[in-house]
Formats: structure tokens, sequence, C-alpha cells
């Protein structure tokens, strides 16, 4: 029993990640129609501005070390630290949670950029040329994070109160499940801004036009003047989210330049699984794979069927292309064929 | 029974809670151009869809020929010997004219799957040679070697005619052959399928222009709400009251 | 539609083939079997002459014009299912690795002779795309996509893992001198050296191994070529163009497709056979999916469709990619080196990100452009210059 809750919790983060990621692959596929595979590498710059942010937070100032005393010593100690005291010490530990103040800006502008730069011109293409082009523009974007950031990952660490592991199993009066504490954050993290999507999309009257764009692709055009615009918005908010997905992400993976392709085909594989064009069913997909996965990854599991744990998200997603391809939850008659 | 090229008993299809075709009994018989009109939403284009495998019903039997349509694939219900004009034409728009003759040309030929990767097509003598026929036959071959896409939509019907007629179809099934014409496209196209009956091939044509189906088909049968209501002559079709009733709204022809 | 639909020319005495030898001409003696033996000599021609015509650009020497050779194969392979029949498989890095593993296997087991491991290449090749065709064709358009790459990430991933005893893991596949090759075993004593692929005894090393490559390349394009002009390729073309009215039309579509996405799958199993040949070492990255990601840019590159854009985007990426990654710093100083010293910093300033260590961002660049910008690729190019220069000339015979 607990090694199968450990597995679920196991899943979550993962699975979270997922979710995030092919959210907003489907979100834009739904409405704008276009496969986008340079999706993970929002999911990689997202992460990259938590690197950036954790950065400039700390540049440093080079100080006598005074606890050495026998020779002399010199620290580097970040500006906000000699500023702040104990208030900037603070702000420099917290830097992967406060970068997301950061992220929202900067990966809604790469979305608005990326959307009129480039996607607009390829609505009218085909799908073929539409993976191709952003393909292309991933391989581009992750050089570009490789030449400022080097090819070794950076690691980045959770602030101390949330960085080490919590007795879950005390919880829910259970016995001894220890959890690290920051996956839990980042699954409720992740719960929180598929929360914040959906609301958005049910709840203003954008999201309703959103909606109806994505139940009836041919009537988009109908829905009212500056359809242009609001695709531009749903792209730069798809962006945010695959940027939000990987800031927070930094502490469990040290991010590296090619974190983006490593994500990118399961997302997409999840994107199938849940349906294309499926909002519910990405996010459904995701955790459902994201825990099939770590079970896949049992030592049990693995004595019985080798090398599950390196296939079962592709196994699954043939099966169910194969059985049912509208997806899990996907409606009948979209891309059915 | 024997004359029925085309036999259609009892056929219903059913879509969530639309009842798209109800009990639906229609018989063709061999030679001969039968039109089926009737309402939009009728069911007119479902029964065509039943005809050529793409839709299969719910109930009923199609026989075609002596044996059984259902269960086969679009692909087996050509090479049984049904062909279809859609209503808008479907072509190879990145190939040539002849190319596209010569294609169904080559299904009628090699069957639904023969693997000839060496020698070249297009010196295929007896299938180029068909083709070019049938181009000649259609007043295409000026235009044998222009690539489709660049055709305008008339010529493109014609073409998709020539590529069905290739084939000596034993039944030909027409859906709107006329649709979105001008009045003397729509003459044309009429004495051009005239044309054709002259080779005895059994014609079903589904057609909201009265003038074409009065001035084409030998048997009509109304359709109306997935069910044929009437079936008779032009003559008796043009005088039938429920006809009228059901699908003209009582205006006289 | 004209009013005179039906008055047909038969009733003016002259039936379509009398029509068609008034037109022959010309047309008729290059659409006959003679021209394709003809391209065929030529396209020989220039592949066996390329260590003279490509030495001025620096591309002189055996290993890279190899390399053109063989990725040539995999892109003209590649282009028989993308380019003929419109469908994108993502995973076709897979049979080139299956191709590798299973020419480094003969190596070790039988012989060291390269014809027995190419052709096990294209067997082994053929069955993996036979059994990952079977099942991905059932489905099209994006979702085909998705299934081979999904099947390619798995054989990528069971490579690295579970596949190790066949595979060597992250080693990689290697020879070594203790293998048992029975064959050649039986003819001579093991030497002291580790032995070399060889063509019934000469060793496929430098420019023998240059020609051994070339051959068959001139080989696949060749039967590409029957392949396009063939009643088979003029299906496939129909396929992509409109499958639907293929289905009403009486072709079954699906075991075309098999046969294209097999045919496809042995030439790539061909060229992994000859990476192997010319470097006896198999490894898994072989088979990912940036790999699957370079070929279709070579296809593109060159032009999807096209009998020669493959071969020729092919060469273009390898030979950019060996003059790219081989510039370092240096290299750009002395080839700025006409400019101010304060110019020449800033042109190396802004050219080094896209060279050396930097290659694929010019890669991903080039990608791009090609897709946005000439989506018909280099062939595409070449058609709008040729049709330029012969419209300014029909141009000037006008004026006169």
């Amino acid at each position: 029993m607990d090694a199968i809750i450990l597995q679920i919790l196991n899943g979550l983060d993962k699975g979270g990640a997922y979710a995030l990621i092919a959210l907003g692959l489907t979100l834009i596929f739904g409405t704008l129609g276009v496969v986008n595979f340079a999706h993970g590498a929002l999911f990689m710059l997202g992460a990259f501005c938590a690197v950036t942010f954790a950065k400039l937070l700390t540049i440093s100032e080079r100080v006598r070390d005074e606890s050495v005393t026998f020779f002399e010593a010199y620290k580097e100690v970040p500006y906000l630290e000699i500023w702040y005291g104990d208030t900037g010490r603070a702000i420099v530990e917290w830097a992967v949670p406060l970068s997301i103040i950061m992220a929202i800006p900067v990966m809604l502008l790469i979305g608005f950029a990326m959307e009129r730069g480039l996607i607009r011109f390829f609505y009218k293409r085909s799908h073929a040329e539409q993976i191709l082009v952003t393909f292309g523009l991933a391989i581009v974007l992750q050089e570009i994070v490789k030449h400022f950031f080097g090819a070794n990952p950076i690691p980045l660490t959770a602030p101390s109160a949330l960085a080490g592991s919590a007795d879950i199993g005390q919880w829910f009066g259970m016995t001894n499940i220890s959890y690290p504490m920051w996956r839990i954050i980042y699954f409720l993290f992740s719960l929180l801004v598929i929360a914040a999507v959906f609301a958005f999309l049910q709840l203003t009257t954008f999201g309703m036009v959103v909606r109806a764009g994505m139940a009836d692709r041919e009537t988009v055009g109908l829905l009212g003047i500056n359809i242009g615009r609001k695709f531009t918005i749903v792209f730069g908010i798809a962006a945010v989210v695959a940027g939000l997905a990987g800031v927070m992400y930094t502490p469990i993976l040290a991010p590296n330049y090619h974190l983006g392709m490593d994500f990118l085909v399961l997302s997409f594989v999840v994107v199938v699984v849940g349906g294309m064009g499926s909002l519910g069913g990405a996010v459904v997909a995701g955790f459902l794979l994201g825990i099939l996965q770590s079970f896949a990854s049992m030592t049990e599991v693995k004595a019985i069927v080798p090398g599950i744990d390196q296939i079962i998200i592709y196994l699954v997603a043939v099966v169910v292309l194969l059985v049912r391809p509208r997806g899990l939850m996907g409606r009948k008659g979209v891309m059915e064929a | 029974m024997t004359s029925h090229i085309l036999a259609i008993n009892g056929v219903s299809k059913r879509f969530g809670g639309l009842r798209a075709l109800d009990d639906v009994n229609l018989n063709v018989k061999q030679g001969s151009v039968h039109a089926i009109i009737g309402p939009n939403g009728a069911g007119k284009s479902t029964l065509l869809n039943c005809l050529v495998g793409r839709i299969i019903p719910d109930e009923g039997s199609v026989d075609f020929d002596g044996s059984t349509l259902l269960g086969h694939k679009p692909h087996q219900i050509n090479q049984a010997g049904i062909a279809r004009v859609f209503q808008t034409p479907e072509t190879f728009g990145e190939l040539t004219v002849l190319e596209n003759v010569m294609i169904p040309a080559f299904a009628r030929k090699d069957g639904a799957f023969r693997i000839n990767a060496w020698g070249r097509a297009r010196e295929r003598k007896v299938v180029r040679e068909e083709a070019e026929h049938i181009l000649d036959d259609l007043n295409l071959w000026d235009q044998r070697s222009q690539l489709v896409n660049s055709m305008s939509r008339g010529d493109k019907r014609r073409l998709e005619l020539a590529m069905c007629l290739v084939q000596h179809p034993k039944l030909l099934l027409l859906d709107e052959p006329t649709a979105g014409m001008s009045r003397a496209d729509t003459n044309n196209t009429v004495d051009l399928l005239k044309k054709i009956s002259e080779r005895g091939i059994t014609k079903v044509i589904i057609e909201h222009d009265m003038h074409v189906v009065f001035s084409l088909a030998e048997t009509v049968s109304v359709m109306a709400q997935g069910t044929v209501i009437a079936e008779g002559t032009p003559e008796e079709i043009k005088s039938s009251p429920k006809v009228q009733e059901a699908y003209l709204g009582g205006a006289h022809l | 539609m004209s009013e005179t639909v039906l008055t047909s020319d038969k009733a003016m005495g002259k039936s379509p083939a009398e029509k068609d030898r008034k037109n022959a001409g010309m047309a008729g003696f290059l659409s006959s079997s003679n021209s394709d033996y003809l391209m065929a000599a030529l396209f020989a021609l220039a592949i066996f002459t390329m260590p003279l015509w490509l030495a001025p650009i620096g591309a002189g020497y055996p290993d890279i014009l190899q390399k053109f050779a063989i990725f040539g194969i995999f892109a003209l392979g590649f282009n028989i299912l993308f380019g003929f029949s419109g469908y994108l498989s993502f995973g076709h890095a897979a049979f080139l690795g299956a191709g590798s593993y299973a020419a480094v296997w003969m190596f070790k087991l039988l012989s060291m002779n390269a014809v027995l491991a190419v052709a096990f290449s294209i067997v082994i090749a053929g069955i993996f795309a036979l059994a990952i065709g079977f099942v991905s064709l059932r489905r099209s358009g994006i979702y085909f996509s998705i299934l081979t790459l999904a099947f390619a990430q798995m054989s990528y991933n069971l490579a690295y893992s579970v596949l190790t005893p066949i595979t060597n893991g992250e080693t990689g596949l290697q020879i070594s001198r203790t293998d048992p090759r029975v064959l050649d075993n039986m003819f001579r004593e093991p030497g002291a050296a580790l032995p070399v692929p060889d063509f019934f005894g000469i060793e496929l090393q430098g420019w023998p191994g240059f020609y051994f490559c070339a051959t068959l390349l001139v080989l696949a394009f060749f039967l590409t070529m029957r392949i396009k002009n063939s009643t088979f390729g003029m299906m496939l073309f129909a396929i992509k163009s409109n499958q639907n009215r293929m289905a009403y039309t009486g072709f079954s579509t699906r075991p075309y497709l098999l046969a294209a996405f097999v045919i496809s799958g042995m030439y790539a199993g061909l060229a992994g056979g000859l990476l192997a040949v010319t470097d006896p070492l198999a490894g898994a990255d072989r088979m990912q999916w940036t790999a699957s990601g370079e070929v279709v840019l070579m296809t593109i590159l060159g032009g999807v469709g096209t009998l020669l854009g493959p071969v020729i985007g092919a060469a273009v990426m390898k030979y950019l990619e060996q003059i790219f990654s081989s510039f370092n710093e240096g290299v750009l100083h002395r080839a700025f080196d006409f400019l101010t010293p304060e110019l020449q910093d800033l042109m190396v300033g802004i050219t080094s990100p896209f060279v050396g260590e930097g290659w694929h961002l010019t890669l991903g660049l080039m990608f791009m452009i090609v897709v946005i910008f000439l989506p018909g690729g280099i062939m595409e190019g070449l058609r709008r210059i040729a049709s330029a220069t012969r419209g300014r000339r029909a141009g000037s015979g006008d004026a006169n």
C-alpha cells in the first residue's frame, strides 16, 4: 500500500509538468490549428528564466571573508545581501518561486513574438510544414540558450524551507511515507495553473470565444473581428503555462539546453492520448501517464517486463492511437483520420 | 428481380437520435437512369454513402448485381463495378489530366493492389490508349498535359466523369452533377449525360434541378425524412399530389 | 464548358494515338526508357567524378564524399515515402540504426565482407519497417508522424537499456579481434590487427570505401527513378494528391503505402549498413529522433518529391556541417583579415555563434528559412532561376 502511494506521488510532479505542457499544446492546436514542435522549447525557456533570475539576484561583490583569519580569503556576497541583510538573503534563497514574477511577462512576450513573427504565417499551411518550421525554431532556441548558458545542466535549489522531505503518511494517519516537499509543491502548483487556465476559459468572454473556436474551428473566423489578436493572446497564454511549468521544475531537474526536446516528444504523446484539442484530456492524460511511468519504473514491475519503464508511455500512445484515435477525451470526428 | 442491378431493401441508419434513413426500399433497373430527388436532409447523400461503403447501415440489405455490398470497403465496391462522381469534384490536383484518367484505368486493369515498380506507367499501352480515347470523347484531349489544379470547376467535373467512365462501370452514381453550374453549363452536362447513356451504363443521379431530372431520368424516387415516399416515371411524379405536398410545397411544376 | 462537348475528333478521322504520334517529337524521345539510362549515366558520371569537381571547395577527400553518398541514399529512400506518398515519418532514424547494428553483427559473426553486411542491413531494416509500418499506417497525417516517432523513441530507449546484449548500450557495438567471424576464419587465420571491412579482398577504406558507397548510391538513384516513373510511383503520387479518391477509384491504398514504407526503410537500412562499413561501430544515438529530423531536413532542403533534390540536400547539409563545425575563431579571423582590426573583431563576434559548436544554430535557421521561403527546396530555387533567365531571354527576343 505504501509503495503504491509512493509511486502515485512520484508520478504526480512529472505528470504535472506533462499536463502543463500538453495543455498549452492542445490549446494551440485546438484554436489555432497549429502543431507546435517548439512547445518543449518554451518549457526550457521558462526553466532558463529561473536560471537568469537567480543569476541576476546573486550578482555579487567580492568581499573579505572575515571568518577565515589566518590568511586573506575572499568570498562572493550578493549585493542584495549587502544592501538588505537578511531580507536580501531570503530573496536570494527564494529565487526560484520569485522568478515567476519575471517569467510571466517574459514568456508572454516570447509567445507574442513567436506567434506574430512566425506561427501566424503557417495557419493555412499543412501540418507537416508546421511541424518542420517549429522543429527548426526549437533547434534555434535551444542553440541560443546553449550559446549563453553552456551545455552543462545548471542546478538550482528550492528554498530551504521547502527543500526537505515531508512526512505525508502522517497527514493521512498512515505509516511513514516521506516525500520531497518541493515535488508536492510542484504538483499543487500545476493544479493551480491548470485551475487558472480553466477558470479563464470558463469565466471570461475571451475564454468563451476560445472554447467556441475549439468546438468548431470553421466558425472561429465568424466570432468577431480581430481574431488575429485573440490567436496571439492564446499563444501567449500557452507560452506562459509552459514557461511556468519550466520555472518550477528547475529544483527537480537541473535544466540544460535540450530539456525542451526531451519533454516535447512525451508531451505530444500526452496530447494524443488525451485527444487532440481536448483540454481536459491533456490534463488527465498528463497525470495518468506520469503515474504510469512511475509504476513502470518499480523494480518489481521491471523484473516482470524488462525495459517497460523506457517505453511505457510510447506503448500507451500506440495502443490509444490504434484503438481510439480520437484519444481518451477527444470529441468524435475531430482529427480522427 | 433479376433485371434489378441494384436492390436496396429496408435500409435504416441512425446518427445518435437522428433517423437519417428509415426503412428505405429502392430498386434500380439494369440499364436505366434513376433519379433520387428530395429536399435537403432527406437522406439522399446518406443513402449514396451506404452504396459506396462510406457508411454502414444499421439494418437492411444492399444487393448489387446479385451479391451484397454491405461489409465491403469502398475500393472493393468500386472493383465490383460502381463508380462515383462527387458533389465537389474529387480529382488528383497535382497530376496531369491524362494521369488522372490513367489511374482509374489501372484500377480496372491491375485490381486493387499490384506493385509494378519497374515498368513505366505512361508506357502501359492498353491503359494509356483507353485513357486517351475517353479524353477525346469528353473533349479533354487538348488539356491532357495540364495539371488538374489549374482547371475550371466545370472541366474538373467533366474530368471526374471521364475518370469514372474509363472504368466501364456497371453502375454510375452521380451526386448533384450540376450543382452550382450556370444554365448553359447545366445544359451541356445534360447533353453529355444523355450521350453517355448510349453506353448502356446504369445511372443513379441525385439532383436538385428538376429540369435535369425530368430530362434525363426514366424513373424517379422521391425521398423525404429518410424514406422513399414516391416512385414512378417523371410524369407520374410531376402529377403526384403527395410529392407536391411533401417536397414541392404545393407549387406546380 | 464549351459548346462542342461531344464533337469528337474521331468524327474528323483522327484517333488520339495518331495525334499523339504527331506531337511526339523530342518529348517522345525523352519519355522513353532510354532517357532513364541516360540520366542514370549522367548521375553516375557526376558522382564518380566528385573527387575532382568538389576538390576546389575543399570536399575532395573520401571521408566527406562517403558521407554525401550514404546520406544521399538515406534521403533518397526517405523521399520515396515522404516525397512520393506524402506520409511524414519522424522515425526513420530507427531503420538507419537497425541497419548499422545488423552490419556490425555480420562483421562480428560471419565475415568482414561488406556485401554480406549491407545485404543483412537491408533485410533487417526491411523486416523492422514492415512491422512498424504495418501498425503506423493504420493512421495518417500527424498521427502517423507521432506513431513513427513513438516507435523510434521506443527503439532508441530499448537499445540503451534492455537490448544491451545486442546493442552494447552506451558504448556502442564494436568489432573486436576475438569475434568468431566464421566465414573469414575458415579461409585464413585471424590477423593480429583489427580487421577492416572489405569488398572481396579490397579493403574499403579511403577511396575504395567512397567508390563502394558511390556505386550503391548510383544504383539506389536508378531504382528510385524507376519507381518514380512506374505505375507504383504514379499510385503513390495519386495517394499524396487525394487518398479519398483513390479508395473510390478501386485501390486499396494501405498496401501501396506499406510497400513504400518498407522500401524506404530498406534504403535507410542500406545507409546504416554503409555507415558501419566506413566505420565498424554502431551506437543508439543514430536512432534518436533528432537524427530522423535531420533526414527530413535534407529532403526538404533539396526538394521534396524530386528525384535529385534529396541527394543534393544531403550533400549540401553534410558539407555545411563539415565546414561550419570545423570553423573556429582563428579561421574566422583569417577569413576577415581584409578588414580593419576593429571591423574584424566585430565580424568575428557576429559570426562565431554560428560556427563550430554553434553549427546547429545555423542548421535550425537554415531549416526555418527553407520551410518558410522555399518549401520546394534547392530544386525549386533552381527552377525559379532557370525560368527567370528563360523569361528574360524570351523577353529580349520579343524586343527584337
